[in-house]
């Protein structure tokens, strides 16, 4: 076998002071070949990020290294002085980051900030680092090098930064590229893009790449080999296509039974019900059984040691100590086969109506702050929900989707068109008959962090629509309602006593969905209320959706930019590009057959879990268009692989493929 | 930008307008201060109207504003000159001190403040907030005083007060800058710290970059940016005369002249000090922020 490139061996790293450390690395052994790439897969506060970052001994000041080697090539890093393990940092060994917006220095340009890596790294003479920086503005695919290395980061997209993150990480020809949630913060199409420069990327250099990640998907479109990480400690490693064929630890296989898919739409989808531990104290067993639908007595007794099911899987599991177990329970009710629904037009009564809603924000410039231009966030868009139905609003970020919720809302004033719930036009109501019919109309934020006031009690929070609204008066009896919806959304009735912080992200989103139920809304506009959370909780938050909306007959707008969240629960799809709907119908013509060139597109970068489901990713080039100056004609001309001269001249009219569906293509045929 | 002039042009109007009609509400007499007690009551009417001040108030308010626009400032009733000259006598060594002051603020903040930051938690950190703590809460009126007795009176190596020479200087100019430097370390040591976490900082670090070069090359330029503003307001408040420090030292600058002035209830001088100083404060957040749009990409746009 060959020597591997990266060895690591019972590392042990602890965050905090002596006192209580935390263990967030706990006895990892791991092995990274040359030139593969190898995923680190778990949900948050497993330890990933912070593997990662004591592999390149950058750990925050309160981190330690208490135990283990990691060996590159020949050389033991921990044993290095810290000047020569600088001399690796951004060499043989070098890292990107997740959030490309924030980590880049606002005030230095980017070229400079490329420059610093080669002049490091690289041996070049002052003369020629200029021609290097552009040089691997160019290996990473950005237009235009030469004008580009003199723009600061605040001038490019989020997918061009990711792009000058690699370039930068290039510049010391690393043996080694970690990447922590590369493609996290970008949009899929993005994602595509950048994930398919670092494979290339590969093949030139033969680098091998450490992706972390907790994208399933990601991982099983690009990973060699992979490891399962959870509370501090690798549960499992596989190569890529066996791991995916056969999970072994009952963790792994419940994280892909939580991934939505239109296969699970009938049922529930699999949740892992509770945390990941605290890792402040010793664990006596195993670390997952307290979250484990296949838990033993003696998991609780004995730590699990490595087992291999295969020769090239290995797993931490008391399951397989005894050879293979028997086969695993079918998590979901739908595993008995596709169940299709949705596919005939809704019968439900109509809700709410919108139609042509426009939200335009000025541009002011200059001394007199003139309006210079508009900003066509949302440019006419129509809108159709129906009682106990789920519209999703599908999009890229820019696309306008939430500007259009809130202007549905009018959290935002529309520019233009009706919003007509009821009998009356919301857009034209003000004040007191706006309040009013509030009640009606509910929202639930992407960020449950950021959206409750941190000082106010959980039972305000909820019972404050209540009160504002005059729905309940009566301090005891609106107690008691908030207590009776705090149970309806999954969570006892002592969490109104408490504040925000002491709960988890999802038992936050748990009580934002109180919240907006406390009015009795009949629709509520859901702004991507999973994508702050991990796949596990995503999971509980989305059968909690599915579960009000039968009991209640709620509309839903389901604003996302996930696909498989749609194809589990929504009904109705609609596309927007650039402020406008460029495709609408039901989730299976759309998701099965999508027909506008974009659609597609999109469709394709979504990374998917099962091989032959894959489709060919259509590239699309560039980013998307800022929505101040729309392209002339079809919006996504620029971008389409299958654009014509006509696209150039005239926004095509929508054209009716069936009573649920219309296509605004030109290409596209009735 | 034109509306910023408009509403400084309020400011300074609104300022101007305050102190007249506060000047004239307070007891104390002009006419008494130039005469004395013991004048007769017939020489006091004389020199009241020669002054204008039996006119109406209102009259006199509006004769002052019009004069103001028209850029005159008037005579001085105590040293019978007009104000401008006076304020051009004084506004030299004002200048002379809040620059020296600045100069010497800066030198001892910015590495106290950036190492502070460096060492968090350490002896150096320790050290540097607690002289901070000192210099900010040491009252000017006594840190001079003692300097005083230190240096000129037991050492002898700096003059007692006045402005004559360089030595002269250094003693107001020590008591200024050890109070703005204690406030901006601690700012520069918490904006470099908050900069230090930063996303940035771990990518910098992660190309393989020194501790120093991190410090000063990555940290420093974006910690700059919040720090320029609180330099802007200290400066606006040492050149509106730094009228303790100025009177103890008795340096002939702004500040002093303005206590004078005060005292005499010389009204054309204390109403000029202060448009003096408001526009002053205007003139330097306008130029505050024109340096931290110009040092800030984002805004430079």
């Amino acid at each position: 076998m060959v020597s591997p490139l990266l060895q690591v061996s019972r590392l042990t790293t602890r965050l905090g002071g002596e006192g209580q450390p935390v263990r967030v690395v706990d006895g990892v052994d791991l092995e990274i070949r040359k030139g593969e790439t190898f995923a680190l897969l778990g949900e948050s506060g497993c330890g990933k990020s912070m593997l990662a970052l004591s592999l390149m001994r950058l750990l925050p000041p309160s981190g330690r290294i208490v135990g283990g080697s990691v060996r590159l090539g020949d050389t033991d890093l921990l044993a290095l002085p810290e000047g020569a393990m600088r001399r690796v940092r951004g060499g043989r060994m070098a890292m990107i980051f997740q959030e490309p917006q924030t980590s880049l220095n606002p005030v230095l340009t980017v070229g400079q900030q490329i420059a610093e890596a080669v002049r490091l790294h690289d041996g070049t003479t002052r003369r020629q680092v200029r021609e290097r920086v552009q040089g691997l503005l160019q290996a990473v695919g950005i237009p235009e090098p030469a004008r580009r290395v003199d723009e600061y980061p605040h001038q490019l997209s989020g997918g061009m930064k990711q792009r000058v993150m690699i370039a930068m990480a290039l510049a010391g020809d690393p043996e080694l590229l970690i990447a922590d949630e590369p493609t996290t913060a970008l949009d899929v199409t993005i994602q595509a893009q950048v994930l398919r420069l670092l494979k290339g990327l590969q093949r030139e250099t033969g680098m091998a790449v450490l992706l972390i990640t907790h994208d399933l998907g990601v991982v099983a479109e690009t990973a060699d080999r992979l490891a399962v990480m959870y509370a501090g400690q690798i549960v499992e490693t596989a190569t890529s296509a066996g791991f995916f064929a056969d999970p072994a630890h009952p963790y792994s296989r419940r994280l892909m039974d939580s991934l939505p898919s239109p296969e699970k739409r009938a049922g529930r989808l699999a949740v892992i019900p509770g945390r990941v531990p605290p890792l402040d104290r010793p664990f006596t067993g195993c670390r997952f059984a307290d979250r484990c639908h296949r838990v033993m007595d003696r998991c609780r007794e004995i730590e699990p040691g490595w087992h291999q099911p295969s020769a090239s899987q290995g797993v931490r599991c008391l399951l397989w100590a005894e050879g293979r177990p028997e086969s695993d329970v079918p998590a979901t009710g739908a595993a008995a086969g596709l169940v299709r629904i949705a596919a005939e037009p809704s019968r439900q009564p109509l809700v709410l109506r919108v139609d042509g809603l426009q939200v335009h924000f000025p541009i002011h410039r200059g001394v007199f702050r003139r309006v210079v231009g508009q900003v066509r966030a949302v440019d006419g868009i129509d809108l159709e929900l129906y009682a106990g139905r789920t519209l999703a609003l599908v999009g890229e970020s820019g696309c306008g989707k939430t500007t259009a919720g809130k202007g549905l809302l009018q959290l935002i004033r529309p520019t233009a068109g009706v919003v007509r719930y009821g009998g009356v036009d919301l857009a034209g109501l003000k004040g007191r008959a706006l309040r009013r019919q509030r009640k009606d109309l509910q929202i639930i934020f992407q960020d449950p962090f950021a959206s409750m006031n941190p000082r106010m009690l959980v039972g305000d929070i909820v019972g404050e629509g209540l009160q504002a609204l005059g729905l309940e008066p009566n301090r005891a009896r609106r107690r008691a309602r908030v207590a009776e919806l705090l149970g309806q959304v999954g969570m006892s009735a002592e969490a109104a006593d408490r504040y925000p912080h002491e709960f988890s992200g999802g038992q936050r989103q748990r009580i934002c969905i109180a919240r907006a139920l406390a009015v009795e809304p009949r629709v509520i506009v859901c702004d991507e209320p999973t994508s702050a959370l991990d796949v596990s909780v995503q999971a509980q938050i989305l059968n909690l959706l599915k579960r009000l909306q039968d009991e209640l007959g709620l509309a839903y707008l389901f604003i996302t930019h996930n696909i498989s969240v749609v194809s589990y629960l929504a009904h109705e799809v609609a596309v927007m590009y650039l402020g406008r709907i460029v495709e609408r119908g039901t989730v299976d013509e759309v998701l099965d057959d999508p027909k506008h060139p974009y659609t597609r597109a999109l469709l394709s970068a979504v990374p998917v879990v099962d091989k032959d489901k894959r489709r060919e990713i259509i590239r699309l080039e560039g980013d998307m268009p800022s929505p101040s100056s729309p392209p002339e004609g079809c919006h996504f001309h620029p971008r389409c692989p299958e654009g014509i001269a006509e696209c150039r001249q005239a926004y095509p009219p929508p054209t009716r493929l069936s009573e649920t569906r219309s296509v605004r293509c030109l290409r596209v045929s009735a | 930008m034109a509306a910023r002039t408009a509403s400084a042009a309020l400011v300074i109007l609104g300022v101007g307008s305050l102190v007249f009609l506060l000047i004239h509400l307070v007891p104390g007499d002009p006419v008494e201060a130039m005469l004395g007690e013991g004048a007769r009551a017939a020489d006091r009417e004389v020199l009241r109207a020669a002054l204008g001040l039996d006119r109406p108030l209102a009259e006199q308010y509006l004769g002052y504003l019009a004069r103001t626009a028209s850029l005159d400032l008037g005579q001085s009733f105590a040293y019978q000159r007009p104000v401008a000259d006076l304020l051009a006598e004084r506004i030299p060594a004002t200048l002379e001190l809040a620059l020296a002051a600045l100069t010497l603020a800066l030198l001892l903040a910015l590495p106290l403040g950036v190492l502070a930051a460096r060492h968090r938690g350490g002896a150096l950190d320790t050290g540097a907030m607690g002289f901070s703590l000192l210099g900010a809460a040491i009252p000017n009126f006594w840190l001079g005083p003692v300097l005083i007795l230190v240096f000129s009176l037991w050492l002898g190596w700096t003059p007692v007060s006045g402005r004559e020479g360089a030595a002269s200087l250094v003693l107001p100019a020590v008591t200024l800058g050890t109070g703005l430097a204690a406030v901006l370390a601690r700012m520069v040591r918490s904006s470099v710290l908050e900069v230090l976490a930063e996303d940035y900082i771990r990518t910098a670090r992660a190309k393989g970059l020194r501790e120093s070069s991190l410090l000063w090359g990555h940290a420093l330029r974006n910690a700059w940016l919040p720090v320029l503003t609180l330099i802007g307001l200290q400066l606006g408040g040492l050149l509106a005369g730094a009228v303790i420090t100025e009177t103890v030292f008795a340096w002939p600058g702004v500040g002093s002249l303005l206590i004078e002035a005060i005292q005499a209830r010389d009204y054309p001088v204390v109403q000029a000090c202060v448009l003096l100083i408001s526009l002053t404060y205007v003139l330097v957040n306008a130029l505050t922020d024109l340096v931290c749009a110009w040092a800030d990409p984002r805004v430079r746009g």
